[in-house]
């Protein structure tokens, strides 16, 4: 689906990626781990055309995407939900989602409520809340509701950015519970970033772990649950002290 | 077979092994000091490896380098982080110890399962593995992939050939996993015994671990009514497992989901087109604990990237007839050991037992050809001896262009095959 070549992304002189490559293949989940500031929304960033690759290529299927605008990027069918859920606070449940599918509504409008409905099938709560306003949604809520948006476009490769997030345990289940729904029933492939290695290694079927910029670690996942840089790095407290 | 990686397109091998290539740049970087400053030396930058033809820019990774960082210099991971140990035979030279991480372990037992496989051994399969264990990657190797399948294992190690015979009739041995020298021996006691081949269980051999050639392979096959494939490895990569033949017997399908694999020109050391005999240049990709880099193997080999008939898409190796070090240089000539056993081998009634020493105490070096007749010869005629004797020397002399001395020695008198001094 997506094959990302020895990409290199700066923010003026600051390198945030050091040439990183990585494959998503059609119906898996992939799943990028790394701590604050290893450059994993860098990634996502340039993949969507929000920051232009210094270097390096990304492909989407057959076609070369490397430095695409963000819009044609979501129209080629990538769908990003942003770290920290971006959603509209000041407007309802519905009008956040119909912003999800804002390039289709004046051409294809039932399409777009059709798809509506499906949102509304996969997230109950969100028909529940429909005219309520986003900013007045819990957190667990919200997230559901940015990965509704995001899916308003119809993606065939989501990119997940920290949804674990500030969310209690149980309501992170929850987001992953449903994340691993998307992929079963919609087919949805999806690139999942997280610093939660825990919780993304059991959903996801492979894993990279990003440094500094640099992939330092690949495999699948129960390779990588099995590595114990990555149980001393990742995993909590408990495996920090085995290091020393 | 293992469909995902074993039948991979080649687009899809190639991303995935400049992720794995950079993956272990950047671990190797970080965590092995000899690489950090080679690559420093050599002006590179992990992320300069933007492309698998960029590999080429790092230099090579020799022999002696494990050498000197013996014992834990090359590993990319704390001790504790590994979990077993082995080295290399140290028959050339000084052993090579080597780390696997439980990762390791899990790769290099899928990669024997799939030499296992490809010669068609399965869950229903009695495998007897009379390889030595211990330090050696062969038997343990073997072990693991073996038992991984399903297949029932025998641990046969250090039991005369005369008893392994008996065991493998006694509980009907379907596969056997042994050197070249080992499988002529049991083909040669087979020979002499009233044991007839139809009465062994036996069905295929996965020989490997001595450079063996094709009228071994044929002495092999005829002799005790099997296939006999080949597999290669070296514990400095990983072990058995690195490459194996399928049934077609067209070359040896190399693992490239975890190694990538070079051919370079061993006195230049320029890289060689696919199809062009050199020295085979390895390079681990996903090995955690002892990762190499450009490795020189000291053995020849040619790569062929074209689809096989067997459908698995991974480059073949042609079979390693002899490594680089075992050039034997008589009179400025370079002498393959391999080329005078298929010359023995071609020599009715010669078994190829065979060792050779190079005088250079007088003028001229003089080669000696130490080569072990079979029993009946020995002890028959003295006549079809001289015969022999004569024929032998004719032939070497003719392909060799200059004086051989060949002495005929007793029968099981010299103990590997192809070994030269």
């Amino acid at each position: 689906m997506i094959r990302i070549q020895s990409l290199s992304t700066f923010y003026g002189n600051i390198q945030a990626l050091r040439g990183v490559s990585l494959h998503v293949d059609d119906g898996e989940i992939v799943t990028l781990l790394g701590a604050n500031g290893a450059g994993k929304t860098s990634l996502l960033n340039t993949i969507c055309g929000l920051v232009n690759s210094r270097s390096g290529t990304v492909n989407f299927g057959e076609k070369d995407i490397t430095n695409t605008s963000p819009e044609k990027i979501v129209k080629l069918g990538i769908s990003q939900v942003p770290e920290g859920r971006q959603l509209f606070s000041e407007l309802s449940v519905k009008e956040n989602l119909i912003m999800g599918a804002y390039q289709h509504y004046r051409k294809r409008k039932k399409e777009v409520y059709n798809h509506l409905e499906q949102i509304f099938h996969i997230f109950p709560i969100l028909k529940e809340r429909q005219e309520q306003q986003a900013g007045t949604l819990s957190g667990g809520e919200q997230q559901m509701l940015a990965i509704g948006r995001a899916l308003m476009s119809r993606p065939k490769l989501l990119l997940l950015d920290e949804p674990s997030m500030g969310l209690a345990p149980k309501i992170v289940s929850e987001i992953f519970k449903i994340i691993t729904d998307l992929r079963e029933q919609q087919k949805t492939t999806i690139l999942l970033v997280e610093q939660n290695a825990h919780v993304a290694l059991k959903v996801a079927d492979r894993g990279y772990i990003l440094e500094t910029g640099r992939i330092v670690l690949q495999g699948s996942s129960e390779e990588l649950l099995e590595n114990k840089e990555i149980k001393r790095a990742y995993l909590g407290r408990g495996y920090k002290e085995v290091w020393e | 077979m293992d469909i995902k990686y074993e039948t991979i397109k080649r687009s899809e091998l190639e991303q995935l092994q400049l992720e794995r290539l950079q993956v272990t740049i950047n671990r190797v970087y970080r965590n092995v000091k000899f690489y950090r400053s080679l690559l420093d030396k050599a002006n590179i930058a992990p992320e300069d490896i933007t492309s698998l033809d960029d590999l080429k820019k790092i230099p090579f990774t020799t022999k002696e380098s494990l050498i000197e960082n013996q014992p834990y210099d090359m590993f990319a991971l704390p001790l504790r982080d590994v979990v077993r140990l082995q080295s290399s035979s140290g028959t050339t030279r000084e052993p090579i110890v080597v780390g696997y991480s439980r990762n390791d372990i899990e790769h290099w037992t899928e990669l024997v399962a799939r030499v296992l496989n490809s010669g068609g051994v399965n869950k229903d399969d009695v495998v007897q593995i009379s390889f030595d264990y211990g330090l050696f990657t062969g038997a343990i190797g073997f072990h693991y992939g073996a038992e991984y399948i399903g297949a029932t294992v025998i641990p046969s190690s250090r039991i005369s050939a005369e008893k392994q015979i008996n065991i493998m009739r006694n509980y009907r041995t379907t596969a056997l996993v042994c050197t070249p020298t080992f499988a002529l021996q049991l083909a040669d006691i087979v020979k002499k015994s009233d044991i007839s081949p139809a009465e062994l269980s036996l069905r295929v051999a996965l020989i490997g671990s001595e450079p063996w050639s094709e009228p071994v392979r044929l002495e092999i096959e005829e002799g005790l009514h099997i296939l006999a494939l080949d597999n290669y490895g070296l514990s400095e990569i990983i072990g058995p497992g690195v490459s194996c033949e399928c049934q077609e017997k067209n070359g040896l399908h190399i693992a490239e989901d975890h190694f990538i694999a070079e051919v370079i020109n061993p006195d230049t050391e320029e890289l060689l087109p696919d199809g062009e005999v050199g020295e085979l240049v390895l390079t681990t990709i996903t090995k955690e604990a002892f990762p190499v880099i450009r490795y020189r193997t000291g053995d020849l080999t040619s790569l062929d990237r074209s689809k096989c008939i067997c459908g698995r898409t991974l480059a073949r190796m042609s079979r390693v007839a002899k490594r680089t070090d075992d050039l034997v240089i008589v009179q400025g000539v370079k002498i393959q050991p391999a080329l005078i056993g298929q010359i023995l081998t071609e020599i009715e009634g010669t078994e190829p037992h065979f060792r050779l020493r190079v005088d250079r105490s007088g003028a001229k070096d003089e080669l000696e050809v130490r080569v072990e007749v079979s029993e009946n010869i020995f002890f028959d005629e003295i006549r079809r001896m001289d015969a022999l004797h004569e024929e032998i020397q004719k032939r070497l002399e003719e392909a060799l262009g200059f004086f051989v001395r060949v002495k005929l020695v007793e029968p099981n008198s010299i103990q590997r095959l192809n070994d030269s001094e």
